[in-house]
């Protein structure tokens, strides 16, 4: 998206921009609840979104009335689950705009679809001193599952920097492929920064030298409209919780050439050809990696709630949330004792800052009780807190059903924790 | 201001993780331990040495963290020294009790008395593992920490 670098003028009242918010959060009646006597102001989005009624609603009624195992028995309700099963992987294939639907595999998230790309795509390949580019804004999910393979196999993991405000230097990280790099693997969007990668140029660099590209899209998915075809990308992960989906589902989208040559991740039922004694062969793709019965009501809930992101104008639920964090960017000027970490052209819509002389868990707290509900910590990105030399940050991040009023909260209250806590 | 966060960050709470006592590495000590809460990133090394009778003869902290952390890492270090490891022991387990906002009858009219500006933790839950963080570490250095 285009458009992502700039920020829109325009005031967040109904309809101004093609997207109601005050229609948006009729949807999501947990946004109507106090805490501590307040209204809750969710600005924690970025580590779970809050789900819209039709995706509940949706998880329950085919609980109600057409639930029953997928891919085995021969009745009525098998039949009928594993059409809603499959055709929520359709939902995910159109979401992507992936070219098959088999290039869509479900996992139980983002972190077990990375996982599964380590174990059955990267591993087999790997001799000692093959390197993995990374870069130091990546959330542990895409860390760790390349650790493994440094531990165990003798990669070498060869990290990326980014620059001051947060932004990626694609040269620096084109400078990082050599002939031993057998993988990129990088976020889509930061969960801390709200650095939004250059993917497209990142993919072209990478594949003008042989070498294949997973994105971790946790956040990116969320806030940008993702085109795998496009991209030409070749792994691209998301999980349903921050897609305001259910827990428990996740998908794996990856080009039918590299799902065909990648050896099974779980065995268990459902992803076998033929089992023998001393014999075994393995279901094709997707199937082949989806070991044991499958989160099917949350494949569901999963589907409605892409439906539901679809169904919305994303254009304008994109340029309602740069409103947001520029609002809030703006607002947060006037704190001198504050600093923004991440800055980077076209971010997307999370605010993640330290404090002089208060923790983050200090502030949280005061904020908490002020019914504002942030992330406070590491965010699972250490390495990338020690670039910035920071144990722990807070952060706001902002969904389509936030709105000024929410970031007006957020200001008062840290003015109220900087009269609490003060400077000492 | 709610009474509940003016009972957790009350002014004897900030001026100790403002200006924590006895902070900074202890050269000699005969025990050491760090403490780390992966949740939250708050770190605390605790330094000790025990004297021939085997009371606390010194005991100093180093670390980061919110300023309940902090705080609670001082007033320990405050607390602790000069005690005999069983009063020691004692003064833990009360204080364990107390920021839990369970009974702890075990603390002395002193201790308690010291120990009160650290009874709001226990309206935040959330926040209990921040106050005991320096107090697992100490018992860390002690068991297993010897130099």
């Amino acid at each position: 998206m285009n458009a992502m670098g700039q920020i829109p003028s325009t005031s967040p009242a109904a309809g101004a921009c093609g997207f109601d918010v005050r229609a948006a959060r009729a949807d999501f009646e947990i946004l109507w609840r106090k805490v501590y006597g307040k209204p809750l102001v969710y600005l924690d989005s970025g580590a779970s979104a809050q789900k819209p009624r039709v995706v509940l609603d949706t998880m329950q009624n085919f609980a109600v009335s057409e639930y029953a195992n997928v891919h085995r028995g021969v009745h009525f309700l098998s039949a009928a689950a594993t059409d809603h099963y499959e055709a929520a992987r359709r939902t995910v294939q159109k979401f992507l705009n992936a070219a098959h639907e088999d290039e869509i595999v479900f996992t139980k998230g983002g972190t077990e679809a990375i996982n599964l790309v380590s174990y059955s795509y990267m591993a087999p390949k790997i001799q000692p001193g093959d390197e993995i580019v990374l870069t130091v804004m990546e959330h542990h999910s895409n860390i760790v599952p390349w650790h493994f393979l440094r531990e165990r196999q003798g990669a070498v993991l060869k990290w990326v920097d980014v620059r001051d405000d947060g932004s990626l230097d694609i040269e620096a990280l084109d400078a990082a492929i050599t002939p031993k790099t057998k993988l990129v693997a990088v976020t889509h969007m930061s969960n801390v920064l709200g650095t939004v990668t250059p993917l497209k140029e990142i993919i072209a660099r990478a594949h003008a030298k042989g070498v294949p590209v997973l994105a971790d899209g946790c956040q990116g998915a969320v806030h940008e409209i993702v085109d795998v075809q496009a991209l030409d990308i070749d792994f691209y992960a998301i999980t349903g919780h921050k897609l305001y989906g259910p827990t428990g589902i996740g998908a794996l989208y990856a080009k039918r050439a590299h799902l065909k040559g990648m050896r099974p991740f779980n065995g268990g039922g459902e992803m076998i050809r033929e089992v023998a004694r001393d014999a075994i062969t393995y279901a094709d793709p997707p199937a082949r990696f989806e070991a044991g019965t499958p989160p099917i009501i949350e494949s569901v809930g999963l589907a409605a709630a892409l439906d539901y992101m679809m169904g919305l104008d994303r254009v304008a639920v994109a340029a309602h949330e740069h409103d947001l964090l520029a609002y809030a960017r703006e607002q947060v000027r006037a704190f001198n004792w504050l600093k923004v970490i991440g800055d980077a052209p076209g971010k997307g819509a999370i605010l993640s800052f330290e404090a002089e002389g208060m923790h983050a868990h200090d502030i949280a707290t005061i904020l908490d009780r002020e019914g504002v509900a942030v992330r406070a910590g590491h965010h699972c990105v250490q390495p990338l807190m020690e670039r910035f030399c920071t144990a722990s940050t807070t952060r706001a991040s902002f969904a389509l059903y936030n709105t000024r009023v929410d970031v007006d909260a957020l200001i008062a209250g840290l003015a109220k924790a900087r009269g609490i806590l003060g400077n000492g | 201001m709610d009474n509940a966060l003016r009972e957790l960050y009350q002014e004897v709470i900030l001026d100790h993780s403002r200006h924590p006592r006895h902070y900074g590495a202890l050269e000699g000590a005969s025990h050491k331990a760090e403490g780390y809460n992966p949740l939250c990133g708050d770190k605390v090394t605790v330094y000790l040495k025990l004297g021939e009778d085997g009371r606390v003869a010194d005991i100093r902290f180093e670390g980061n963290g919110c300023a309940i952390s902090q705080a609670s890492a001082s007033m320990m270090t405050d607390m602790l020294n000069g005690r005999t490891q069983a009063d020691a022991e004692k003064l833990m387990e009360g204080f364990l009790h107390l920021v839990k906002g369970e009974d702890a009858a075990g603390l002395s009219e002193d201790d308690r008395e010291t120990l009160d500006v650290m009874g709001g933790i226990s309206e935040f839950p959330m926040r209990v593992k921040c106050a005991t963080l320096a107090w697992h570490t100490y018992k860390n250095a002690l068991e297993e920490g010897a130099t």
